[in-house]
This record gives C-alpha cells, sequence and structure tokens, in this order.
C-alpha cells in the first residue's frame, strides 16, 4: 500500500492522512476534533483524527480555543496550491517591491539632491524589476505567450493590472536609470524619475491584491491587510538597499524609513494573525513560521541597527542595509509559505467557512431542507 | 473553441460586474457577459444517491475530450483511484465508504470465521448495517460568480452562450492565477503542457445540441444535464422524494443563487456534509472581495508615498545627517 500513489501531481507520498477515516467520515461535524486522539466512538485508529493530532504536535503550537470539527475527503487538500515556484513568485513579490519603493525613494533622494542615492537606487529599481519581469515569464506555462497578458485590460484580474503597471513602470525605472547614469537628457530623466515614483507604490502594492484575490485562506483572509504588509515591506527593502548603496551621509531618511516599515511591518504581522484566528497558525508554523521569524528578527534588527549606527558607520549600514533587504525577502517568502500551507490543508479550508456559516446563523446551505429555499 | 468577442468583451463586464454583479444572485450570466439573447443556462444536477460509482462519466469524459492519461497507480486510500480533479481528470467520482473501524484502520469485512456458524449472517450485529458507501461524481461547478474567470489575465477563460465557463486553449499562457482562485480546485495546470484545463460542459457537443459526454454515458441518470431552472425544480422534487423515504442526510448543494458563488452550473444531491465529499462547504467567489482589496491597496500606496515623505520630512528636522541637504545643486530642473 505504501507504494501506491497517484501518478499525476495529485497524490503521493508527501500527501498525508490519505487513509480513509470512515469514523471521522461518519461523524461529520461531530468526528472527533478535540485533538485528544480518542476518536469518534471505536474510531481510535482513526487517521483522519490522529492526523490532526500529529500535524498539531509538529507545529508545537497548542490553540487556545477547541477547533471546529469536520470530516474531510481522506485528508486531501479541498482547493489546489498555487503551482507557482516560490523562487519565482515569492522573488518577485520581493523585487517588485524593491523595486517600486526604490523608486520613490530615488525620487526623494532626487528632490533632496542626495544625488548619489538617487542614481544608486534607480540602478538598483531598474535591475529588481529586470529580474521581476525574467522571473514572472519565468513561471508561466507557455513562456513564449508572455505577450497574451496584454492582451486584454481586466480590472478583475490584479494579474492583468499588474502586468499593464509593469509594462508603464518599467520602461519609467528603466528610463530613469539610464538617464542617471550616463547624465543626458536629464529631464526627461527627471519626468521617468518622477512617473517611476509615482508608479512605484502602485508596483508594491498591487502584489498583495495578487495574492490576497484567489480561494487560499492565509492570504483572502488576510486581504484587507496584505496590501499594507507589502508596502510596509517594500519600504524596508527599499530602505535597506539605499542604506547598502548609498553615501552615509546621505542615508538619513532612509534610516528613518526603516524604522517605520519596520514598526510596521510587527503591527501588520499581527494584525494578519487577529484577523485569521485559526488559519494564522500557517503563518507560526513550518517553513512559513521560520521564514517569518526569521523576517522579524532582521526587519527589526537592520532597523535598529541602522538607525543607531548607519549615520556613522559605513559597514554598519551596509550591514544594516543587507538585514532590512534579507528581511523583506523573508516576509515575502513566509506569507507564501504560509499561503501554500494553507491551501494543502483541507482543515484550514473547511474550518473558517463551517465558522462562517454558523456565524450566519444556520443558514447552512446544504441542510436538509435546502429544496425548500430555492428562490 | 475559440470564441471572439466574448473573451475580448471583459473591461466592460468588469466595470458592469463593479456595479455590484460580484457576487449574489445573477440571473442571466451569458447575457451580463455580453451575449446578445442567449440560449437558457444549462448545467447538471448530480444526484449522488443513485450514483453507483461505475465511473463511466469519467471514461466517457476521457474519450470525448480526449484527456491524456495521467496515472493508473492505485491511489490506497478507497476504490477511487483518480484522486481528484484536475487538468487531465474533469469528471473524478468519489469514493466515501463509512461504517465503524477496523482495529487496524482497515474495513473488516465478515469472514468465514469470524462469526461462529460461518455464514455472512452470524457478523456482529450491527456491523454490516452501519456500513455505507457514497459515491459522487464531481465536476466543475461552471459557478455564476467564476473566480478562475475573473483572474484570468489573458481572457483565455470567458462565459459561453450557455452561462458555462471554458479554457481558450490556444490562448492561455499558463500564468496559473486560475488554479487558486478555484474556491472548488478544479482547474488545474497540466504539467506536461503548461496550460490549465478543466471541463467544458462539452461545449463541442452543447453546440451541436448534443448532452456532454458523461451525462450521456452515465447508467442511472446520476448526472442530468438539462436546463438549469429545471434541474433546479427536479432536484427540489427529489430532495423531498428523499426525506419522505426516511433519507435524512439527503441536501442540496450548489443550488442557491444566494450563496457565495451566486450558485452553480453544475449542483450536487449529496447524502453527507459536502466536506466529506471535499467540497467546500461555503465557498465565496474570491473577486466578491475584490473592490475592498483595491481600494486598500490604494491606501497602502499612499501609505507608502507618505512613510517615504515623513521619513524625508524627520530627517529635515532631525537634520544631523545629510551635509548636502538644500544647497541649490543639480539633479533637479
Amino acid at each position: 500500500m505504501s507504494s501506491s500513489r497517484v501518478s499525476r501531481h495529485g497524490i503521493d507520498g508527501r500527501r498525508p492522512g490519505r487513509r480513509a477515516a470512515p469514523g471521522a467520515l461518519r461523524q461529520g461535524p461531530e468526528a472527533d476534533r478535540d485533538g485528544d486522539g480518542a476518536g469518534p466512538g471505536a474510531g481510535a485508529d482513526g487517521p483522519g483524527p490522529s492526523r490532526w493530532r500529529g500535524r498539531r504536535r509538529r507545529g508545537g503550537e497548542e490553540p487556545m480555543v477547541p477547533r471546529a470539527e469536520f470530516g474531510s475527503y481522506y485528508g486531501r487538500p479541498v482547493i489546489k496550491a498555487p503551482s507557482w515556484s516560490a523562487a519565482d513568485i515569492a522573488g518577485y513579490f520581493f523585487l517588485g517591491g524593491l523595486a517600486g519603493a526604490g523608486s520613490v525613494l530615488a525620487a526623494g533622494a532626487q528632490l533632496t539632491s542626495r544625488t548619489r542615492t538617487a542614481t544608486a537606487l534607480k540602478v538598483s529599481s531598474t535591475a529588481a524589476i529586470s529580474l521581476s519581469a525574467a522571473a514572472l515569464v519565468h513561471d508561466l506555462g507557455r513562456p513564449e505567450r508572455f505577450a497574451n497578458m496584454l492582451r486584454v485590460f481586466k480590472p478583475t484580474s490584479p494579474m492583468s493590472v499588474g502586468s499593464w503597471l509593469l509594462s508603464a513602470y518599467g520602461p519609467a525605472a528603466g528610463a530613469a536609470a539610464l538617464s542617471a547614469v550616463t547624465g543626458r537628457l536629464p529631464r526627461a530623466g527627471a519626468a521617468a524619475t518622477a512617473a517611476a515614483g509615482l508608479l512605484g507604490p502602485a508596483v508594491a502594492a498591487y502584489t498583495g491584491v495578487l495574492a490576497a484575490d484567489t480561494a487560499v485562506p492565509a492570504w483572502h483572509g488576510a486581504h484587507r491587510e496584505l496590501p499594507y504588509l507589502f508596502t510596509a515591506s517594500a519600504t524596508a527593502a527599499a530602505s535597506g538597499m539605499a542604506l547598502v548603496l548609498g553615501p552615509t551621509a546621505q542615508t538619513g531618511p532612509a534610516r528613518h524609513a526603516a524604522v517605520l516599515a519596520a514598526g510596521a511591518e510587527r503591527a501588520l504581522t499581527a494584525a494578519v494573525e487577529r484577523r485569521l484566528g485559526m488559519v494564522a497558525e500557517t503563518y507560526r508554523t513550518g517553513r512559513a513560521g521560520t521564514l517569518m521569524r526569521c523576517a522579524r528578527l532582521l526587519t527589526t534588527g537592520g532597523a535598529v541597527a541602522g538607525a543607531v549606527l548607519a549615520g556613522r558607520s559605513r559597514p554598519a549600514a551596509v550591514l544594516s542595509g543587507l538585514a532590512l533587504l534579507a528581511g523583506s525577502a523573508c516576509t515575502r517568502f513566509g506569507v507564501f509559505a504560509a499561503g501554500l500551507a494553507s491551501a494543502e490543508d483541507p482543515l484550514y479550508t473547511v474550518g473558517p467557512q463551517r465558522a462562517a456559516l454558523s456565524a450566519a446563523g444556520g443558514t447552512d446551505r446544504t441542510s436538509g431542507d435546502g429544496a425548500g429555499r430555492q428562490e | 473553441m475559440t470564441v471572439d468577442g466574448t473573451g475580448n468583451g471583459r473591461p466592460l463586464d468588469a466595470l458592469r460586474a463593479a456595479g455590484n454583479l460580484f457576487g449574489g444572485p445573477e440571473p442571466d450570466p451569458a447575457g451580463d457577459a455580453g451575449h446578445p439573447d442567449p440560449p437558457g443556462r444549462v448545467g447538471f444536477f448530480t444526484d449522488t444517491s443513485v450514483c453507483i460509482g461505475c465511473k463511466a462519466c469519467e471514461v466517457a469524459c476521457k474519450e470525448w475530450n480526449a484527456i491524456p492519461e495521467d496515472g493508473l497507480a492505485l491511489s490506497g486510500m478507497s476504490y477511487d483511484n483518480t484522486g481528484a480533479l484536475g487538468a487531465s481528470t474533469w469528471r473524478h467520482v468519489a469514493f466515501i465508504e463509512q461504517g465503524p473501524p477496523a482495529p487496524d484502520g482497515r474495513t473488516e469485512l465478515p469472514l468465514a470465521d469470524t462469526g461462529s456458524g460461518g455464514t455472512p449472517d452470524a457478523a456482529p450485529a450491527g456491523a454490516g448495517g452501519d456500513l455505507r458507501w457514497l459515491m459522487s461524481s464531481d465536476v466543475c461547478k461552471h459557478c455564476t460568480h467564476a473566480a478562475c474567470l475573473d483572474v484570468c489575465p489573458t481572457g483565455s477563460l470567458f462565459r459561453t452562450e450557455f452561462g458555462t465557463v471554458v479554457v481558450q486553449e490556444d490562448i492561455c499562457n499558463g500564468c496559473g492565477y486560475c488554479v487558486p482562485a478555484c474556491p472548488y480546485g478544479v482547474i488545474e495546470q497540466r504539467p506536461s503542457d503548461g496550460r490549465a484545463f478543466k471541463c467544458t460542459l462539452c461545449y463541442d457537443r452543447l453546440s451541436a445540441g448534443q448532452e456532454p459526454a458523461c451525462a450521456k454515458a452515465c447508467p442511472t441518470e446520476s448526472i442530468q444535464f438539462g436546463p438549469l431552472d429545471e434541474l433546479r425544480e427536479r432536484a427540489a422534487v427529489r430532495v423531498d422524494q428523499l426525506h419522505r423515504a426516511g433519507v435524512e442526510g439527503a441536501r442540496l448543494y450548489g443550488h442557491d443563487p444566494e450563496d457565495g458563488v451566486g450558485g452553480d452550473g453544475a449542483f450536487f444531491l449529496l447524502l453527507d456534509e459536502p466536506e466529506v465529499y471535499g467540497l467546500p462547504p461555503d465557498p465565496v467567489v474570491t473577486t466578491r472581495d475584490l473592490p475592498a482589496m483595491w481600494r486598500h491597496a490604494s491606501y497602502a500606496a499612499l501609505s507608502l508615498l507618505g512613510s517615504f515623505a515623513l521619513s524625508f520630512a524627520l530627517d529635515a528636522v532631525t537634520g544631523k545627517t545629510g551635509p548636502t541637504r538644500r544647497p541649490a545643486g543639480r539633479g533637479r530642473s
């Protein structure tokens, strides 16, 4: 039995709990889910309940409240996790944020005559957005058809909006960098800098909607907070880049921005977890938990070190900048990993929906008398 | 399979959708998608109480739509060796065995030497009677508010004149956004191909006045195809009939135009909770919240601008760094 698996990507060895759990299934919502492992009735060996138990132990977090109880189809996921590769898409979340926020910082630096910092950030934004575009095309199932992204404009599709945003922002960022590096066409360069500075925040913010506009519980459940979390993370990344690349004497605004971003990111991560309730454990456990903890350490540490030391010491500025960059990347990869974890476990799909149904007060759409409520 | 016009009309649709068509009842999705004078909406009513798990629907679907083989192994979990809906599985017969669990988690059949008399009747009382098999042929729900269609950036997914949702294979570029958008986990990218595939409700057959292959092949009329209104009436009668016959657990799923996806084009009569069949109990189309998401994203973008402005202002006030501050310098015209 151990060798049997469906060879399509669906079910294989890494899918937990795929043995039948007849007891749990029979009991439906009354199935044993309180984690004591007693199982429903005689179902002490029901793999369903014991699966949840094992998972929770692995996570190392005991929930405060007894969890919702329900059955599942052999523990299989209800929704499909995105097949996006983390390197491409979480990497894009990071790079796009770095580029977008970097353009804002570059425009501000240029306005305040911090020319070297401005030029450095324009170049880094151009590099980041180029890598982003490459990652996005690489992640397509049919990369040769990437131009189809601009076939229509659909406000209902964050990916369509993003494609159009990138196609406007990318050239602006590139032109700003080119002008700054070569010193040619300064007026056009200033216009491009302003355009990139205005489009940059949109590029940094829309990726939050891109993730949230899915059925993935850890993302959609936090759809109000994710855009802010992503712009805060982008601010931290761009500030870090300014600390790494800019002359020490010009890092003042970046250091302030880093502190603001780090504070906002902490608050927003907490807000996401509060909002998600039971699903929040996908942000606290496993790969996502590790990444989010690293992000908190790196971002806070980088911001504090930057604020205290970066004005005086160049190495300290570079180190705190790198910490901020790494922290931002960890946040994005952490959010991505939490989304995958929440999609792969039916618990996180069914639990909140069951809770919503009972909160709606017995308007169970599948209840036995459903036929009577058709009209 | 390409249908021009409908796929291209999305911006207009989207604007109209902003007029509150992101959720809730929508009597005429095909008309709202821009089809002039569409035929009535069609769909499936899958009555699982008469499904015998023969999988003729799976086979007919594969044959008619020329879907590639996607695994001939055993799943090890039940008689269901298909696993789930996916890029190459557009009908999936779920198989659920419910009964008292055997000591090691396997179902123990009453063998000859377990009873005293050696006949199946000699099995422990209640063991056989409590056992039941649930079978259900799952399929794409062809939602009234289809998240896959809403989020598709290329316009590859479109609403047909029959109110169904279909992927245009010559346009899909395999971005994969529809996959996590679907609240039912139906649509999927085919690894060998890269593009996304799902049930078309046999768009080609519908266009020729034929019923879909799965409904045609179903020997027990568990899969019923027809105009959606008629199917809903038929389902209401059927569930009443089952209740009168004492089948307490019978309930309809996906029939309600008031639900989170505006009602399914393919709905079900189930005998247990939906999650037992691997179905979400209260699916909601993710784009219902999209206006709020865009609003928050614009505030977030503004707050990013504001936080940098604040940072520059703070630096100007504290003013310790930045010896290059404001010399009437170069860089800005």
